[in-house]
């Protein structure tokens, strides 16, 4: 009788593979199903790439109007030849998929607000913010818009659709991306929406950190009242070097907003007793997404031709937010980096020209405070009369757990972000609506489309008239040897200190009066001084006719620097521009150094304080990676800004927003008895800089001693640069590069942002560029070339760009695989 | 005689059925399962035959990947499944994985053929 063993051996089988074939939960997190994650035949072991991969193929796919070739340089950049421009763009979308598809998924499913769905209700903030936002709204707009009104788009975006969703087919499931298996999720299709949402995910990693600093700054206000406000938060920046020069002479303004008669009592001066914290948000945008471009002219060169540099400054993440892309079709050949989850090239160069972009900074998000009649929140009190608030209904699946219904009231600024049902608890059930220029369709995607086939000026001048959100600086250089930079997108025309609070949403007082036309955008060409820049400061000095938002938007310093720089520099060569691109002078502690050291009384410091102070003083003033001066004068600045602010700061029971470094600077060079400096918590004693700067260096003593028995007293060490995964995941994330840098440094390099594409062009008739970003090609961290450029990205060293007509890429050395799109098998 | 073919079938038919990306991973257990059921050899032989084969198979597509990819993949999932930084390590519980259910279930095929008899 054999029955017992059979039922007891198959109860353990089963029970074995069920336990192998769930994900367990350990700790917070939840493991892949292990059996199926360590098969061989299906798990991550099919992730496994051979380091000598033959990437030749041969791929069918009857969407193709023709043939296209693909050929895949040693870097794993793929030059595409296309006979005609969907084709392209269809083989764009395809190897994207190919190398970049999980992040695709992941990335606009944080855009829509859909982590939950396969993360479970711990991700629901973060979902609902999204939400809430408006994100989905957005997006959805812009899909409407284009698909009406711009048929050449939507073929393209099409087209593009098609071959994500081409790979997506033909992929065997045990070969999907190693993220996938991971999390314990599939793929699903590529669609259009889907394109939209992550440029909208660019709208607001560009311009939605005002959806947090904008109740920060209003909780700001209330607790420190606007005088003292205006003062530590001013917008007065002395040392402004603007993109545009300072003193050029700006035309009438066809727009003069008129600032409310009752503003300074019922906004500026009103204090609120709302107070929220951002408990419930993502992290906001880092605060320096931002970046640098120039160009300089033939007049400053070597070669006597313009050479163009752009370095966008964001999340340092792999997989990387950027693709590098040749596409070459009879309209146009065009080589950079591209987004996965978009088609064409959006920082980069053609046969004719370079552009690249920095952004813009402008505030163009506001909240208003809505009063509903009753708690339906089906209407709401606009221009005197009670108006019907449409409501948009968003679901968010939860894995494991019932759908979350977000039912967002819809008023004439847009949807009410906050109100009953999504609130902290201390905003004491208020209401705020967002308005925002990325809800307005955006024709982002149509801009780039055109860069990419511009010719000259007058294209590039047209192409970016197009682009709204978010803002930008785009700088050009063409091979006719024009230099151009235009700040463009879709701009309020606001009087000062518009929007930079909640304002009243009753009725059209403080509405938005209307948008800056794009011929009144600063723009500049060909400047007498042989260069154009920017680095996201302000764009004009005061004289430009509009309100540009708070100060505390536009970093000051790197603008200083690359301004600096060019000016002195002649016979401009690409690798001398490499060199300023990888920069690390800091021209804020130059500054702001003696400012502090005039009022250090040395007597009166401890050994250990001398010795610090010391540290700081021998510094060469250069961030470089082994260099302990810029350690010691952070350390000591971060907290005289402490001493000097903090007791102001102290005592609000929510976060407040730090002022700006500037502020500090500008007050020690000018004046020893700012009012600021006293300490108000000490009673019957009146502290003056003099006080604070000694005891700020005490307490970064102790913090320094400390770091240096920890050794981290380099400045590489201490800042610990990373290039995460986009799971968190440090298995797969790249830590602590040897990389100096730093805020308001060119070199933008903090601990997990930076130079995400440093690219350099040179005009010469057969373009000479180079580039790089801190990642690879491929996705897959199971390839060699998931992280290929890294440690030459932190080496400041370049790549050679291979920029080439088809017949000569196929003879290159440097030319590795081929693969093959036909249409069918028979062609 | 029997013993071998049993390795060797087994072997064969996890690799057939784990081709199939849409099979889920665990069909090597039903075909183990079958191969015990239908090849009359003692329970204990069909154990250690099923577990040869599965875990031979898997420990050869394993060593072969991992060896090709230069331990990149599975140093990662090393350190991703908290056990250290040993490519080794992560082979060996795959092969575990592999030899242990594949034993059990020509087992368990064996078990119900000698309870049939």
């Amino acid at each position: 009788m054999r029955l017992l063993p059979f039922i007891a051996s198959a109860i353990v089988t089963i029970s074995l593979v069920a336990v192998l074939n769930t994900q367990l939960t350990i700790g917070t997190t939840k493991s892949p199903k292990l059996g199926y994650f360590l098969s061989p035949q299906h798990g991550f072991w099919k992730n496994a790439e051979k380091v000598n991969t033959n990437f030749d193929a041969s791929i069918v796919a009857n969407e193709l109007k023709g043939n296209v070739d693909v050929y895949l340089d040693d870097r794993l950049v793929p030059h595409i030849y296309a006979d005609n421009d969907q084709d392209a763009y269809f083989v764009q979308g395809y190897l994207h998929a190919k190398f970049r598809l999980w992040q695709m998924d992941f990335q606009t499913r944080v855009a829509s607000g859909r982590l939950s769905e396969i993360a479970g209700a711990d991700r629901l903030p973060i979902d609902r913010f999204f939400r809430r936002l408006g994100m989905v709204y957005g997006a959805e707009k812009t899909e409407a818009n284009i698909n009406a009104n711009n048929p050449e788009m939507k073929e393209t975006v099409d087209a593009y659709t098609a071959g994500v969703n081409a790979f997506i087919k033909q992929m065997d499931p045990a070969d999907m991306p190693f993220e996938f298996k991971l999390m314990n999720y599939v793929p699903e299709n590529w669609t259009p929406k889907k394109t939209y949402l992550f440029l909208m995910f660019m709208s607001y990693d560009l311009t939605g950190r005002a959806a947090t600093t904008d109740l920060q700054l209003t909780n700001t206000r209330d607790f420190l009242g606007y005088d003292l406000f205006d003062k530590l938060y001013t917008n007065n920046q002395d040392s402004l070097d603007p993109i545009i020069p300072k003193g050029t002479v700006y035309q009438k303004p066809s727009i003069v907003p008129i600032k409310p008669i009752n503003a300074d009592s019922a906004y500026l001066h009103q204090s609120t007793a709302l107070e929220f914290n951002n408990v419930e948000t993502p992290a906001a945008p880092n605060k320096n997404n931002g970046s640098n471009n120039w160009a300089v002219a033939g007049s400053k060169t070597k070669s006597g031709r313009p050479i163009l540099a752009s370095d966008p400054h964001l999340g340092l993440n792999m997989p990387s937010l950027w693709y590098e892309v040749q596409i070459t079709t009879p309209t146009h050949s065009t080589y950079g980096a591209s987004f996965p989850g978009s088609p064409a090239v959006i920082i980069g160069f053609n046969d004719s020209l370079a552009w690249g972009v920095t952004n813009a900074g402008r505030d163009v998000l506001d909240f208003y405070e809505i009063k509903f009649k009753d708690s339906t929140e089906n209407e709401y009190w606009y221009n005197g009369k009670w108006n019907t608030a449409e409501k948009r209904t968003e679901v968010i699946k939860v894995k494991d757990s019932a759908d979350v219904v977000e039912q967002i009231p819809m008023t004439v600024w847009g949807p009410t972000m906050y109100d009953a049902h999504y609130q902290n608890p201390q905003s004491k059930g208020r209401n705020l609506a967002i308005q925002w220029t990325a809800h307005n369709s955006s024709t982002g995607v149509e801009t780039f489309y055109r860069l990419n086939r511009a010719k000259n000026y007058d294209d590039y001048i047209k192409a970016i008239s197009l682009y709204t959100c978010p803002g930008q600086n785009f700088v050009l250089a063409t091979k006719t040897e024009d230099i151009a930079i235009k700040q463009q997108g879709s701009f309020v025309a606001r009087w000062e200190r518009q929007g930079d609070f909640i304002m009243p949403g009753d009725d059209t007082t403080y509405a938005w009066q209307g948008m800056i036309p794009n011929e009144e955008n600063p723009t500049i060409k060909n400047p007498e001084r042989g260069f154009v820049s920017s680095a996201n400061q302000k764009p004009t000095d005061p004289s430009y006719p509009y309100y540009l938002g708070t100060a505390t938007s536009f970093p000051l310093y790197r603008g200083i620097s690359v301004n600096k720089h060019l000016t002195a520099m002649s016979g401009i060569t690409a690798e001398d521009i490499q060199a300023l691109q990888t920069n690390n002078d800091n021209v804020f502690a130059a500054t702001a150094r003696p400012a502090l050291m005039k009022y250090v009384q040395v007597e009166k410091l401890s050994p250990d304080a001398k010795r610090m102070v010391d540290e700081m003083n021998n510094w060469d003033l250069v961030n470089s990676e082994n260099s302990k001066g810029i350690t010691a004068f952070k350390i000591i600045w971060d907290s005289v800004t402490q001493a000097v602010w903090g007791d102001e700061l102290a005592g609000s029971p929510i976060p407040l927003t730090s002022p700006d470094d500037f502020v500090l600077v500008d007050q020690l060079l000018k004046d020893s008895n700012w009012s600021i400096a006293d300490d108000i918590s000490t009673k019957g004693k009146i502290e003056n800089f003099k006080d604070q700067v000694n005891l700020g260096i005490e307490n970064a003593t102790k913090k320094l001693l400390e770091l240096e028995k920890e050794n981290k007293f380099e400045w590489a060490l201490f800042k610990a640069t990373k290039v995460m995964h986009l799971t968190k995941i440090p298995a797969l994330s790249r830590m602590n590069l040897p990389i100096g840098g730093g805020e308001n440094i060119i070199n933008a390099t903090t601990d997990d942002h930076g130079p995400s594409w440093r690219m350099v062009v040179h005009l010469t008739d057969e373009i000479e560029a180079y580039g790089l970003y801190p990642g690879g090609q491929s996705g897959n961290p199971g390839s060699a070339y998931y992280d290929t450029f890294i440690d030459y990205w932190a080496a400041g060293k370049y790549y050679r760009l291979l920029f080439l007509a088809k017949e000569k890429l196929i003879k290159n050395e440097r030319t590795k695989w081929h693969i093959q799109f036909k249409k069918s098998n028979a062609s | 005689m029997k013993y071998i073919v049993s390795i060797l079938l087994s072997a064969l038919l996890a690799y057939a059925v784990g081709i199939y990306g849409n099979l889920p991973w665990w069909s090597f257990v039903v075909t183990n399962f079958i191969i015990a059921f239908a090849i009359p050899i003692k329970p204990a032989h069909s154990f250690s035959a099923g577990a040869l084969g599965v875990g031979s198979l898997w420990a050869g597509l394993a060593f072969g990947i991992d060896t090709a990819n230069n331990h990149i993949l599975s140093t990662k999932v090393a350190k991703i499944l908290t056990i250290g930084d040993s490519y080794l390590l992560v082979i060996f519980i795959t092969v575990a994985i592999g030899t242990l259910l594949g034993g059990l279930a020509s087992l368990t095929g064996s078990f119900l053929r000698s309870s049939k008899a």
